[in-house]
């Protein structure tokens, strides 16, 4: 080993505390790209490989009912390669450790058990026997949620009357890689359950022998699939055909892959962040290592070591960096990468353990974080190699101090002459002080950027969601219940209101552009449902016209005053066009709301009620679920609280995860940024502060000159970041669809990120305050430098 | 007459320290010959550092030529004046300029690892007189000591000069002759070619020629046929 080596060695451990330092914030911008990106394309690679093993189908149609040989016709479609038609009916699952009915849905099977598209993964038992009545294999993600294992009992209101199904298995299937239903906006274990079953088993109940209502299709590669989609579309609407849905548009397919997008965004946009500003803060901090070690420098030159050999050297230095924080970033990213995987699989389920990491993430990982940290010693390296080692020996030459502004001011005698030799070294190195100020600014930054999705989540839903709705319970009826239903839901007692809710599902057009959606029809002045703009301020329904969410207008190009063409989903499948009278903003979904009695004369049809919302003492809600589980119309039953609390389970743990990494992250920022500049401060001035001992300055006096410097940047840097971090969080406010994720920070977030710039500065500066009463007055003066 | 081994020629120097233009060289012409020991006397600000920088290829002169052994360094680039402090010059500074986080031994290897036929550090340690101090830091020694390893690692190349920045200005009295012998010995026993800077007129009488530098020009040169022994010497 050379002495060169071994000066690395130690230099390397004299610099242990700013080595750390540098190279756990190096690490955080190496965890969130390993993380992230790993967890994004271990989903996708599973995705994808899932769909093609399990032959997930291109294209779902719902129809009335349609006789067997239709599929025949369907199969002949050209760009089609299999039919696989089926019956899908939903139904209702009163379990009994549950307090609200479950809503189920019943998925027919082929006799031979194997599906020739959207294949079951049987994690556990067996398929049903032909012959054999009410054995149904059942989703895994609902089997896991209650504990049912195969040989258990499930109770089910097929067509009104209650059966007891045998679990004879446990399956996945790609069509619900996510447990969630056509009508709930969010996927829920517990609360939706598949049942596969033996078409010749379950198919007489609903009249359904040699027909079906469900159809699955897969294309032929490069088949067309708008030509595709139509000719179904004409196939299947004498059969009472509704729109014909590609790929994309499947429930559980589309929210995984808006899911992934998301994700996909967020494995560019927080690495890119976070390794932008470790870049910086390595810059920062290296550089300045790097020209407190001039002297050395020169030495190594003027006993005859080249540029590139010295140049060599530091790199080494800085590779040796970097290497700690690959160490150690590569394993927070595993670790954090797999947790996070585990989280996604709670709800995305797929048939094999999915999280990997590709080599190709941890090299760009190594690879960003060896650029970035080479780019900030590089410049500061080759300052000083190119110095004429005389010049480099020399201490730095006196650097021009002159009045400022302050002084001007005539607050000079105010601030004393402490004050004033902070007030001038700020002014003397404006980079210097900008730099760290926008470093202490970016930890505090990315603090925000991590709490603000949590805050807006609670904002969501504790005031927004919260404001509109305030009924306790939806209750939604079969599809054939009889106008009696909603007179038998408001006389169970405990139930003080009840309103009756009509959905229409519906196609709009504007133009060109359409999207499906629903139009809700409520009472004219609804106790329970309240609709506000995008200012909450309530607005009334009206007499006539559409009240729309300002994101479906958009979307559709059309504005208060303007007609659009609803295309009625169900029923007589007519097209009408109503006026827009109104603009509401609201969080979730595309929909449109109207008074019942103008929609149901403006669709031309009879008052229906498809869903009823209750108002309940809270006392007496048992009770009712009670009841509620024993109506045979009631196919199912959600809560305001019951929506919150899903969405929640299902993303917040993946929030919380990116929120801890994100605060662990900011704090190492602030810190890497505070104890830094301190130390290469004391370094630098060191032989001032000790001048000022000698000339009879207290230790606290000469603190307050050096750590007064500090002080400043972190004040200032603190508001910079708060600004910072909402700039950020604006960024990442989702505008989307399905979901219109509010710009919400709360002041306790605000209040941590300043109090965590704070602390590591605090922290920082008795760690240096420390060595700083320790100052070897003699040594540091006699010394050159 | 003994070769040439470093000529300079109209050597000035100028550069800016801070806000101040210092003109610290106006026109220097110099010799230094093959084996002897020369003391370049001067007070603070003279120019004699300067001087010796730029004749050991720390730094670039604003006009002149200067050469070693007959090849013109004026206008050699970076990589052509390593090689030449590299391999003919070895430097003593007054502030030592050790690397603190390497041993004596260590430091001198340093030297002797990019040199073409060097000695042994422990052999150059024990020249200074510290074969005892071999794996002692920096920062366990003595000025004295120091600046005696600093020797060592100048001389521990065999450089063909041996150029001495104020050797004893940090040091006392009696260190100070202990550094002095040292430098003597070298010259002596390895004929290494020494120039010596320093303010202190005293210790002039040990070298065979004095070069007094004042505001940047040579004021006088003096050859001393009789040379003061260093343990005789007073300041």
């Amino acid at each position: 080993m050379s002495a060169l080596d071994r000066k690395l060695g130690r230099d390397l451990w004299r610099l242990k505390g700013q080595v750390a330092t540098i190279a756990l914030v190096l690490a955080c911008g190496m965890m969130a790209l390993i993380m992230l990106r790993s967890t994004w394309q271990s989903l996708l690679a599973a995705r994808d490989a899932y769909y093609t093993s399990y032959r997930f189908a291109d294209v779902f149609a719902r129809l009335e009912r349609a006789p067997d040989r239709v599929a025949a016709r369907l199969e002949a479609i050209p760009g089609v390669a299999r039919v696989y038609p089926r019956v899908v009916e939903d139904i209702m699952v009163p379990l009994e450790d549950e307090p609200d009915p479950v809503t189920g849905r019943i998925i027919t099977i082929p006799d031979d058990g194997v599906p020739p598209l959207n294949g079951l993964y049987l994690r556990a038992g067996r398929l049903p026997e032909p012959g054999a009545a009410d054995e149904v294999v059942v989703l895994e993600q609902f089997a896991t949620a209650h504990h049912l294992l195969p040989g258990a009992k499930l109770p089910a209101v097929v067509d009104g009357r209650l059966h007891r199904m045998t679990i004879v298995g446990i399956a996945l299937s790609p069509e619900y890689v996510l447990a969630i239903s056509g009508g709930a906006a969010v996927a829920d274990n517990r609360m939706f359950v598949v049942l596969w079953m033996l078409r010749s088993t379950i198919a007489p109940a609903y009249r359904m022998v040699g027909a079906f209502d469900d159809v699955a299709i897969a294309l032929e590669p490069g088949a067309s699939m708008p030509a595709v989609l139509e000719a179904v579309d004409r196939e299947l609407a004498r059969y009472g055909g509704h729109h014909a849905v590609a790929r994309e548009r499947q429930v559980s397919n589309f929210a995984l892959t808006m899911e992934l997008s998301i994700l996909e965004n967020l494995a560019v946009v927080i690495p890119a962040i976070f390794l932008a500003v470790a870049a910086f803060l390595v810059n920062v901090v290296l550089s300045r290592l790097v020209f407190l070690e001039r002297t050395q420098i020169a030495v190594l030159k003027a006993v005859g070591f080249s540029n590139r050999r010295v140049a060599r050297h530091y790199l080494v230095l800085v590779a040796l960096v970097v290497v700690i924080a690959a160490v150690l970033g590569v394993a927070l990213g595993v670790l954090s990468g797999r947790w996070m995987t585990n989280l996604y699989s709670d709800f995305y389920r797929f048939p094999t353990r999915v999280f990997q990491v590709a080599p190709q993430v941890v090299a760009l990982a190594l690879g960003i974080g060896l650029v970035s940290a080479t780019v900030g010693a590089l410049g500061a390296v080759f300052r000083v190699a190119r110095m004429p080692p005389a010049q480099a020996m020399r201490p730095p030459a006196p650097l021009d101090y002159r009045r400022t502004l302050v002084e001007r001011l005539g607050l000079g005698r105010v601030i004393g002459p402490s004050g004033m030799m902070i007030v001038r070294e700020l002014q003397r190195r404006p980079v210097r002080t900008a730099m760290s100020t926008l470093g202490i600014a970016m930890g505090v930054g990315i603090f925000i950027m991590g709490r603000f999705s949590y805050d807006s989540f609670d904002h969501l839903f504790d005031e927004q969601f919260t404001r509109e709705h305030e009924e306790d319970m939806t209750v939604t009826l079969s599809r054939s219940h009889d106008g009696r239903s909603l007179g038998e839901l408001a006389h169970i007692p405990g139930v003080s209101l009840a309103e009756p809710m009509r959905i229409v599902p519906v196609r709009f057009h504007g133009g060109a552009r359409w999207r499906d959606g629903v139009v809700f029809g409520l009472p004219d002045h609804s106790a329970l449902r309240h609709l506000f703009d995008h200012e909450t301020v309530p607005i009334v329904l009206p007499e006539r016209g559409l009240v729309m969410t300002d994101k479906l207008a958009a979307v559709l190009g059309l504005g208060i005053g303007d007609p659009v063409e609803v295309e009625v989903l169900e029923g007589d499948w007519s097209t009408r066009t109503l006026s827009i009278a109104a603009l509401i903003h609201e969080p979730f979904g595309m929909q449109a709301y109207a008074r019942t009695d103008w929609l149901s004369a403006a669709l031309g049809e009879e008052p229906r009620v498809s869903s009823v919302l209750l108002r309940i003492d809270r006392d007496r809600l048992p009770g009712v679920r009670a009841r509620l589980k024993n109506l045979p119309a009631v196919i199912g039953v959600s809560s305001t609280q019951s929506i919150i609390d899903r969405y929640r389970a299902q993303t917040g743990e993946a929030m919380l995860v990116i929120t801890l990494i994100l605060t662990f992250s900011a704090a190492a920022i602030a810190t890497g940024v505070v104890y830094n500049n301190a130390r290469i401060s004391l370094s630098m001035r060191s032989r001032d502060l000790a001048s000022l001992r000698v000339l009879g300055f207290t230790r606290r006096e000469i603190s307050t000159v050096l750590l007064g410097e500090l002080g400043v940047h972190v004040t200032v840097g603190i508001p910079l970041g708060l600004v910072l971090g909402t700039w950020w969080a604006r960024m990442f406010a989702m505008d989307t669809e399905a979901i219109r994720f509010p710009l919400h920070i709360s002041m306790h977030t605000y209040a941590v990120a300043a109090a965590i710039a704070l602390a590591s500065g605090v922290a920082s500066a008795l760690l240096v305050r420390r060595r700083l009463d320790h100052l070897d007055l003699v040594e540091v003066l006699k010394s050159s430098e | 007459m003994p070769e040439t081994v470093l000529v300079g020629r109209g050597l000035t120097k100028r550069y800016r320290m801070g806000e101040v233009d210092v003109q610290a060289l106006r026109g220097v012409d110099i010799e230094l010959f093959d084996g002897e020991l020369m003391v370049l006397l001067g007070v603070s600000g003279s120019g004699k550092s300067t001087l010796l920088n730029i004749l050991g290829g720390l730094d670039t002169c604003t006009s002149g030529s200067f050469g070693y052994r007959g090849i013109d360094l004026s206008g050699a680039d970076e990589d052509e004046l390593t090689t030449y402090r590299r391999h003919h010059v070895g430097f003593v500074f007054q502030f030592y300029n050790l690397i603190p986080s390497l041993t004596a031994r260590e430091n001198v290897a340093l030297v002797t690892e990019i040199s073409d036929d060097p000695m042994d550090p422990a052999e150059a340690l024990a020249l200074v007189g510290l074969e005892e101090r071999l794996d002692h830091f920096p920062a366990q020694l003595s000025g004295g000591e120091q600046q005696r390893v600093a020797v060592a690692r100048a001389v521990a190349k065999r450089p063909d000069v041996l150029l001495c920045d104020e050797p004893t200005g940090a040091l006392d009295f009696t260190t100070g002759v202990r550094v002095l012998s040292v430098l003597e010995r070298v010259n002596r026993e390895l004929g290494t070619t020494t120039a010596i800077i320093t303010h202190n007129a005293p210790i002039a009488a040990m070298a065979h020629r004095v070069i007094t530098l004042g505001d940047g020009k040579i004021t006088s040169v003096d050859a001393h046929p009789h040379r003061t022994p260093v343990e005789e010497l007073r300041w």
